[in-house]
C-alpha cells in the first residue's frame, strides 16, 4: 500500500499549497465575470498600485455558496457578479458589507447601486429587441409588453427562462405592471415563440438572421461580440438585424449591471476599496465599453465606436435591487406560462 | 488470530468508506429538512416533465451505448477484418471529448445557420420551413451526443469481458450446434452481462449528471431542474431534495440490477483461457464490420475533433497564450493525482468488500459510488459543507486554547479539489476494480492466505498482477474524467488556479465557441495520449493469447 501512502502524502502537501506572500499587498476576488473580461483591468490595477489581485472565477451562485460556507474565514475580499439579482442575494444572505466611498457614490448613479451601499454597478448591460432588417419596420415595434400581440405569432426568438437575463427582464416587468398582468403577458408571449427556447443570446440573433424568426431579444454586448468576432458568418448574421430600443415612451429599455460588493469577511479592506474605486474610473469604464460593448455606469465615460452607432437610449431607472426581490416570482411565473 | 487483525482494519475501511460517502450523505441529508412551498410549484408545473425527459434520455442513451458498444466490442474481439487493430483502440477516443463540447461542435455543424444546412439551402434553393432537417438541439440530439461520447464505457467493459471469456465455453456452444451468432447471443453475451451492465450504469449515471449538454439544447431534465431551483428560485434546500430524488432513482436501478443477478457468479471455473482464432471476415461481411466500427469513431471523434481543430486554427493567435502551458500542466497534474488516489481507494474498498462483506462496508461503498450520478456542482457543495465545518471547528478550537487562528485549512485548496474528484469518480474506479476482482476465484485468496500471505499480501502479490489491466483501465477512466470535469473544479479551486476545462467553459459560456476550440482540443489531446498508451498496456497485461 505504498501507493496509498504516497497518495495521502501528496494530498497533505497539496493542502498546504497556498502560500501567502507576506510583504506584498494583496486583494482576493471572487468573480463571476469571466477571466478574459476582468483580468486585463486587474493587471492594470496591479501595475498602478502594486497590489496583487488573486482571482477565482466561476458562476455567481456557486461563488456565493462558497462564500457563505466559508463564512467569516473566507479569504475573499470582493465579489463580482454579472447581474444585480445575485448581488441582492449576496446582501440578503449576509456575506457583504456596506462600503462608504465618496468616489463610488459619485461615479455610480443611484439606481445602479444598493440603497445601503452593499454593492455597486460596474457596467450596464441592455437587453433590447433585435429585428430583421427588411422584414420588420421599427414602427411595428414599441414595448416589451406589446410582444404578446398575435401579430408576432411564430416570429419571436428568445433563450430559455433558466437564463438570468430573462429572469431579470421578467422581474422588471413585474415591477412595472404587477405579477398578474405579467403572467398574462408571458402566456401570450410564449405563444409567439418561433421555436422552443435553446442556445444562448447569439443563437437567437443567428436564428433571426437565418429566417427562423423576425425578432429576437438579446443583450447588446453579444451583438457587439458578433460584429467584432472576426468570424464572417457571425458578422453577416449580425448585420442582418438592427437594434430597437423598447419602451422609450415610458420607463425605458430594461438594463442590468455587472457589479461588485465587499465581503463581510474582507481582511484587505483598504486594498479592496481601492480596487472598487479603480474599476469605476474613467479609464476602466471606457475599457468595458471598448472590449465588451457594455455601457459605462460613469457619466461621460468614453463609449466604444460600435455603441456610438447604436445611439443613445432611455434606460429603465428602476432600482436594480428590485430585480433580485422579484427573481423567484419571475421564475415561477415563467414556469407556469410554459416558458422553458 | 487473523480475524482480530481484520477486525482492526475493518474499522479503517468503514471510516474511509464513510468519508467517501460523506458528500453524498450530505446531499441526501437535505431530504430530512421540511419540504417548502416551492415543491408544490415544482410538482404542479415541472416534476412530470423532469421525470419523463430524464427517463427518455436514459432510455435513448441505453439503446445508443449498448448497440454501439456491444457490436463494436464483439467484432473487434472475435473477428478479423481490415482496420481492426487501429479501430480497436480508436473506438475509445470519444471518451476524451466532454459531452458539452461535442454538443457545441455538432450545433456549429448541423444548426440551421451552420455550414451543412446553409449549403443544402444554397444547392436546392430551399428556405426556412420548406424542408425537413433533424433538429440537433432537441432531446433526440442530446441522446445522440451523450451516446456518442459514452458508448466507450460499454465498449471497454464488454471487450475486456469478451477477450477474457474462455474459448472452451464458446467451443462447447459450437459443439452443441449453435452458430457463431447463436453462440454470441446464448453464451458470450449472457456471460459478459455484468461487464456490460457496469459500462451501461456508468454511462447512465453520467447521463443523469450531465448539465452542459441538456442545458444548451434546451431540454429540461432533473439536472436542469436542480439548477433552476437553486439558482432561479434561490432555494438550495429544494435543489438538494431534487438531487436526492435523482439519487433514489439511481439506487433503485442499482438494486434492480443486483436483484436480477442474485446468486449468479461469473468467474470461469476453467483455467484454460486460451483464445481461439478470430473469425476472419472477407468481402461484404468484412466491409460491414469495418464500417460499423468506423462510424462511432467518425461521429464520436473525427468530426467533432476536426471542428475543434478548425476553430483552433481560426483563433490561434489570441488563444495560444503563454498561460496555455500552465493550464495544461494543471489539468494533467490534477487528473493524474486524482486518478491514483481514486484507484487506491477503490482497490481498498473493493477488496474490503470482498474480504469482509459486512453491511456497513457494503453500504458505505454503495453510497459513495452514487456520487457519479450527482451533478458536479451538487457534489461540490457536499464536499464544501463538511470541509468548511472542519475548518471552522479547528479554527475555533485553536483560537480558544492557543489564541491562534488557523483560517481555512482545507476549503479552497487543491486538497478539497482532489477529495471532490475522488468522491465523484470513485464509482468509475470501483466499478472497474470490482469487475476485475469478481473474476478472480475466491479459492485464489484462500490459497494465498494458506501459504502465509496477509490480506494485503494477497491483494499485492496475487490480485494486482492478475488484474493489472483492470487497474490501468480504472486509472485511465478517472484520469480522462477529471480532465473533462468542470463544475466541481470551478467552485472549489484555489485562487489564481485554472484548468483547460475552466478556460474552455469561460469562452463557451461567453458564447465565444470558436475561442473555446483551443482549450477543448487540448483536453482531447491530453486525454488521447493516455488512452493510446494504456490501451497498449492493457492489451499487454491481458493473460496469454488475448494480447493484441
Amino acid at each position: 500500500m505504498k501507493l496509498l501512502k504516497v497518495a495521502l502524502f501528496s494530498g497533505l502537501m497539496l493542502s498546504m499549497a497556498p502560500s501567502y506572500a507576506a510583504d506584498q499587498e494583496e486583494v482576493n476576488l471572487y468573480s463571476a465575470r469571466k477571466e478574459q473580461l476582468i483580468k486585463p483591468l486587474l493587471d492594470k490595477f496591479t501595475e498602478q498600485t502594486n497590489i496583487k489581485v488573486n482571482l477565482v472565477t466561476g458562476s455567481a451562485d456557486a461563488l456565493l455558496k462558497r462564500l457563505s460556507l466559508e463564512g467569516d474565514k473566507s479569504l475573499a475580499d470582493l465579489l463580482i457578479t454579472t447581474d444585480a439579482g445575485r448581488l441582492y442575494r449576496a446582501k440578503s444572505v449576509d456575506v457583504l458589507q456596506s462600503v462608504d466611498s465618496e468616489v463610488l457614490n459619485k461615479a455610480v448613479p443611484e439606481h445602479l447601486r444598493d440603497p445601503e451601499s452593499y454593492w455597486f454597478g460596474l457596467s450596464v448591460r441592455a437587453r433590447p429587441i433585435f429585428y430583421v432588417k427588411g422584414k420588420v419596420v421599427p414602427s411595428e415595434l414599441s414595448t416589451y409588453e406589446a410582444l404578446d400581440d398575435e401579430k408576432w405569432a411564430g416570429r419571436v426568438c428568445i433563450r430559455s427562462s433558466g437564463n438570468i437575463y430573462n429572469q431579470s427582464l421578467v422581474a422588471s416587468l413585474i415591477a412595472a405592471n404587477g405579477a398578474e398582468k405579467t403572467e398574462a403577458w408571458a402566456e401570450g408571449f410564449v405563444k409567439n415563440f418561433a421555436q422552443p427556447p435553446k442556445g444562448g443570446d447569439r443563437d437567437q440573433i443567428k436564428a433571426a438572421a437565418a429566417g427562423i424568426c423576425d425578432i429576437a431579444v438579446a443583450n447588446t454586448y453579444y451583438y457587439g461580440g458578433m460584429l467584432t468576432s472576426g468570424d464572417q458568418d457571425q458578422i453577416d448574421a449580425a448585420n442582418k438585424v438592427a437594434i430597437f430600443w423598447p419602451n422609450q415612451e415610458d420607463r425605458g429599455t430594461h438594463v442590468n449591471v455587472s457589479g461588485i460588493g465587499m465581503t463581510k469577511a474582507a481582511k484587505n479592506v483598504d486594498q479592496a476599496k481601492q480596487l472598487m474605486e479603480f474599476l469605476v474610473n474613467a479609464e476602466s469604464q471606457a475599457w468595458y465599453a471598448e472590449v465588451n460593448s457594455e455601457f459605462p455606469v460613469l457619466e461621460g465615460a468614453k463609449w466604444g465606436d460600435l455603441m456610438k452607432e447604436w445611439g443613445e437610449f432611455k434606460a429603465d431607472q428602476l432600482n436594480l435591487s428590485v430585480l433580485g426581490e422579484n427573481n423567484a416570482d419571475a421564475v415561477k411565473l415563467m414556469d407556469r406560462a410554459g416558458w422553458r | 488470530m487473523h480475524n482480530g487483525l481484520i477486525g482492526i482494519r475493518s474499522w479503517w475501511v468503514v471510516l474511509i468508506g464513510l468519508l467517501m460517502a460523506l458528500p453524498v450523505l450530505v446531499v441526501l441529508g437535505f431530504v430530512l429538512q421540511p419540504f417548502n412551498q416551492n415543491w408544490q410549484h415544482l410538482y404542479d408545473n415541472l416534476l412530470g416533465e423532469y421525470i419523463s425527459n430524464s427517463l427518455i434520455l436514459m432510455l435513448g442513451v441505453t439503446v445508443g451505448v449498448l448497440s454501439m458498444g456491444i457490436i463494436t466490442a464483439w467484432l473487434t474481439s472475435t473477428c478479423e477484418f481490415p482496420g481492426r487493430r487501429l479501430l480497436s483502440w480508436s473506438l475509445l477516443l470519444p471518451l476524451a471529448i466532454p459531452a458539452y463540447i461535442i454538443a457545441y461542435t455538432y450545433t456549429g455543424v448541423l444548426d440551421f445557420a451552420g455550414p451543412v444546412q446553409s449549403q443544402l439551402r444554397e444547392w436546392f434553393g430551399w428556405r426556412y420551413g420548406q424542408y425537413w432537417f433533424p433538429e440537433i438541439r432537441s432531446i433526440g440530439g442530446a441522446v445522440a451526443m451523450l451516446s456518442l461520447v459514452l458508448y466507450p464505457y460499454v465498449y471497454m467493459m464488454a471487450r475486456a469481458a469478451f477477450l477474457e471469456q474462455s474459448v472452451s465455453v464458446l467451443e462447447a456452444s459450437r459443439t452443441l450446434g449453435n452458430t457463431p451468432f447463436q453462440g454470441f447471443m446464448r453464451v458470450a453475451l449472457p456471460l459478459a452481462r455484468p461487464a456490460i451492465i457496469t459500462g451501461l450504469s456508468l454511462a447512465l449515471m453520467e447521463t443523469l449528471a450531465d448539465y452542459g449538454t441538456v442545458q444548451y439544447f434546451g431540454v429540461t431534465t432533473f439536472t436542469t431542474g436542480i439548477f433552476r431551483t437553486w439558482y432561479g428560485l434561490d432555494d438550495s434546500v429544494s435543489a438538494a431534495q431534487l438531487a436526492s430524488l435523482l439519487l433514489s432513482f439511481v439506487a433503485i436501478l442499482i438494486l434492480l440490477e443486483r436483484y436480477s443477478r442474485r446468486k449468479a457468479r461469473f468467474h470461469s471455473t476453467s483455467n484454460k483461457e486460451q483464445r481461439g482464432q478470430r473469425y476472419t471476415l472477407k468481402g461484404w461481411p468484412a466491409f460491414w464490420a469495418t464500417l460499423s466500427c468506423s462510424l462511432p469513431v467518425i461521429f464520436g471523434f473525427l468530426i467533432p475533433a476536426s471542428q475543434l481543430l478548425y476553430w483552433t486554427l481560426t483563433t490561434a493567435q489570441h488563444t495560444f497564450t503563454s498561460d496555455f502551458v500552465v493550464l495544461t500542466t494543471n489539468s494533467v497534474m490534477l487528473a493524474a493525482i486524482a486518478a491514483v488516489v481514486a484507484v487506491c481507494f477503490a482497490l481498498l474498498l473493493s477488496y474490503a468488500k470482498r474480504l469482509l462483506g459486512t453491511p456497513m462496508v457494503k453500504g458505505s461503498v454503495a453510497v459513495a459510488s452514487m456520487g457519479y450520478a450527482v451533478p458536479g456542482t451538487v457534489i461540490a457543495v457536499g464536499v464544501m459543507l463538511p470541509l468548511a465545518w472542519i475548518d471552522h471547528t479547528i479554527d475555533q478550537w485553536l483560537t480558544e486554547y492557543f489564541g491562534i487562528s488557523s483560517g481555512l485549512l482545507l476549503s479552497g485548496t487543491l486538497f478539497a479539489l482532489i477529495f471532490a474528484y475522488t468522491v465523484r469518480f470513485l464509482s468509475v474506479s470501483i466499478q472497474a476494480v470490482d469487475a476485475g476482482l469478481g473474476k478472480i476465484k475466491p479459492s485464489m485468496d484462500d490459497a494465498g492466505r494458506s501459504l502465509g500471505l496477509s490480506p494485503f499480501g494477497v491483494l499485492r502479490k496475487i490480485h494486482l498482477p492478475i488484474m493489472k489491466g483492470t487497474v490501468l483501465t480504472a486509472l485511465l477512466l478517472v484520469f480522462v474524467d477529471v480532465l473533462k470535469e468542470l463544475p466541481a473544479t470551478l467552485i472549489l479551486r484555489p485562487f489564481n488556479f485554472n484548468t483547460l476545462a475552466v478556460r474552455a467553459y469561460e469562452m463557451a459560456s461567453d458564447e465565444r465557441l470558436a475561442d473555446a476550440g483551443a482549450p477543448s482540443l487540448m483536453i482531447v489531446m491530453a486525454g488521447i495520449i493516455p488512452v493510446i498508451l494504456l490501451s497498449k498496456a492493457i492489451a499487454k497485461a491481458r493473460p496469454r493469447g488475448a494480447a493484441e
